[in-house]
């Protein structure tokens, strides 16, 4: 038997007493536990509940609705990641208003955002700057490299948040019981395993750092519960190959030179404290929510939808009336319906049988 | 004159010498008929016929083009029928602006895949849209293929087992790399290629053995195990660890956020058959180019009705969903 097949009937076959529930921040971690089937092999009285680490969900009706106001009203060409296309808006989605003849582009890297704008130059484009501490340095970057430009058509629609915060009102809430975290890998190759320290020293929960392949889920989850099972609030990294103690302070430095931290609005959790990225003042010019002032519609939620408490670890996809009946790939009600992150739309590809 | 201009569709000179001295010196002076129709004689009272449209962004890629892409695609689908392809059509919508030369080589590369297909082109037609009105350039294809056997479909049962003639994933994902200017997808290259003569030879050896075969174009591999599964009383597992897929396809793939099983092929075809003649059908694939990479990639199942679904590396199983729209590239 090769060793993850060892590792993979370790993990069946771990003996757990009385029920444990364990979350995953990460979006990526969402989908690859179902992927790689590691989900499937879970022993019993093990769950894993989702929690708020898909950067689309957790972005508010109101950000996508600000940008299709502007698209609009200021004739922008809206580029985006794939992956925004079809999340409902309060009204409408990107997708829907590209068929009505909004201009939308959807690029592979924030990058090709810039390049776009470069090479367009009688046309005014506004990237939807979205993600957590693993975009936001590249995010960062294009702002820096559109200033080097001196590009007077690229914007930005400031929308990155900050994990750490939304990890601590979620044990500050007390809502859900959460034995132990699986840890982002990509979000701590960024801000470091010692960024998470707190969830130990001060929550008194154990979490490991895990990679994103079967191996990385099969030998976290294992770590995790054996700091569950012996009662040992440790935070661990699993992921050492990429994740280092302090992080990435290059890419941070970058980050914070074109970003200062601010209040963002979570979709399900609300406004948090200090826990997005706004854009410095020095780089107000490329701030899309500074230089249009559209008018934006109000935001409203759509009724029946759970995605918030989703995102809360409240419930899980399969606990919402609407999943899979009203809630579907072809007609999202909700962002983690379609996001390739959301936890509905993995439960709805891999879940069931 | 070195581009397409709308006078190539009007009906007079212009048009009657890009037929006569490019199209159909290219394409075959001894095979297409120059009247309004083409009239065949054929061996069988049973035909396969079939019809096509191809349209893709670049014409030109590694490993094929559109021209290619048509002759080999009216092939597949007559061959997964169990059909012996003879006779196709081709009808060309031009852009105007087209370069003659760039057309020359897509018309090179389909008289190429005729002649080793060994299919006639026999008749076509030629039409020209303004500038703006096409995507440079479009083919529609017929086929007409005989049936020396009855059409090879079969009832699936349980132990069935799933055979592909080769690696997964490689035509979509050397378009989108193009597309996408991923400039470190250089190893890349579309897997286009007639299936008929590896299909007849396992025919031919095997004619009791195969249950179902298709060609695993769009949607790929996941999605014609969906539609065989579709309302059925029987499973499609797949196991991850014998599914050929090369590592420039899995690294496009994983940074694209797109799985290669639904990643469209251009030379593979998918069959189901009869589990006492698999490894034997796999081994007469392996004696064909097309087939050299051949294996054995899963078997029909009672478990899990009317799914297709995947047995990962470690044990677990996932489902292959059905395919609700075009796969989008992630954030991150």
């Amino acid at each position: 038997m090769s060793d993850i097949k060892k590792e993979a009937a370790i993990l069946s076959q771990y003996s757990i007493q009385k029920p444990v529930a364990i979350m995953e921040v990460c979006g990526t971690h969402t989908t690859e536990f179902f992927r790689t089937g590691v989900k499937d092999i879970f022993p019993q009285n093990l769950r894993l509940i989702d929690g708020p680490g898909c950067p689309v969900c957790v972005t508010s009706n109101d950000y996508l609705d600000t940008a299709i106001a502007i698209g609009w009203q200021y004739n922008c060409v809206i580029t985006t990641f794939g992956d925004m296309m079809k999340v409902p808006s309060s009204y409408s989605s990107l997708a829907k208003e590209k068929s009505k003849g909004l201009q939308v582009e959807v690029v592979y890297s924030p990058m090709d955002a810039v390049d776009l704008a470069a090479k367009n130059p009688d046309k005014q484009f506004v990237f939807l700057s979205i993600g957590f501490e693993t975009t936001a340095p590249t995010e960062a970057v294009c702002v820096l490299e559109a200033n080097k430009k001196n590009l007077k058509n690229f914007f930005i629609l400031p929308g990155n948040k900050l994990t750490v915060p939304a990890v601590k009102v979620l044990l500050d809430s007390g809502e859900v019981n959460i034995d132990g975290f699986i840890l982002p890998g990509h979000v701590s190759a960024i801000i470091g395993k010692k960024a998470w320290n707190f969830i130990a020293t001060d929550y008194g929960k154990p979490a490991v750092v895990a990679g994103f392949e079967d191996h990385d889920l099969i030998r976290g989850t294992i770590a995790l519960l054996n700091l569950i099972t012996k009662n040992t609030p440790q935070v661990l990294n699993e992921y050492t190959r990429v994740v280092r103690p302090e992080g990435n302070p290059k890419a941070l430095e970058i980050m914070y030179s074109v970003f200062q931290k601010g209040d963002a609005h979570w979709r399900g959790i609300g406004v948090i404290p200090e826990s997005g990225l706004d854009l410095k003042p020095e780089y107000a010019d490329f701030d899309a929510t500074k230089q249009f002032k559209a008018d934006v519609p109000p935001p409203k939620e759509h009724p029946g939808c759970r995605c918030g408490e989703l995102l809360r670890g409240v419930i899980i996809p399969t606990d919402c009336p609407l999943f899979g009946k009203a809630c579907n790939p072809e007609h999202a009600v909700g962002p983690c319906m379609v996001s390739s992150e959301g936890p509905c739309s993995a439960y709805y590809k891999y879940g069931r049988k | 004159m070195d581009i397409i201009v709308p006078g190539h569709g009007s009906g007079g000179k212009l048009m009657n010498d890009l037929i006569n001295n490019l199209i159909k010196s290219i394409l075959g002076n001894d095979t297409i008929q120059l009247d309004d129709a083409a009239c065949l004689t054929l061996p069988t009272p049973t035909i396969a016929f079939t019809t096509d449209s191809y349209t893709i962004t670049p014409i030109e890629f590694s490993g094929g083009t559109i021209g290619s892409l048509a002759i080999n695609g009216t092939v597949n689908d007559l061959a997964v029928m169990g059909a012996t392809p003879k006779y196709i059509s081709c009808a060309l919508i031009l852009e105007e602006g087209l370069e003659i030369e760039t057309l020359k080589r897509i018309l090179i590369s389909m008289k190429e895949a005729a002649v080793k297909a060994r299919v006639a082109i026999v008749t076509g037609d030629t039409k020209v849209v303004p500038k703006g009105k096409g995507d440079r350039m479009y083919i529609n294809t017929a086929g007409i293929g005989v049936l020396i056997t009855p059409p090879q479909r079969r009832e699936i049962t349980p132990g069935d087992i799933i055979i592909i003639n080769g690696s997964i994933g490689d035509h979509g994902t050397a378009i989108m790399a193009l597309r996408n200017n991923l400039t470190f997808s250089k190893g890349l290259s579309s897997d286009c290629a007639a299936l008929n003569h590896l299909i007849e030879d396992v025919i031919r050896q095997y004619p009791d053995a195969i249950k179902f075969m298709r060609d695993a174009t769009r949607g790929g591999v996941a999605s014609v195990l969906n539609e065989i599964t579709k309302n059925a009383s029987f499973g499609a597992k797949l196991i991850e660890d014998n599914l050929p897929v090369k590592d420039e396809v899995k690294g496009v793939a994983d940074i694209l956020g797109i799985d290669p099983l639904y990643i469209a092929n251009e030379g593979k075809v998918i069959m189901i058959v009869d589990s006492n003649y698999a490894q034997y059908i796999v081994d007469v694939m392996k004696k064909h180019p097309e087939g050299k990479e051949a294996a054995i990639i899963g078997q029909i199942t009672a478990e899990f009705p009317g799914k297709a679904y995947l047995q990962t590396k470690i044990g677990g199983n996932r489902i292959l969903p059905v395919l609700i729209e075009e796969q989008l590239p992630r954030i991150c």
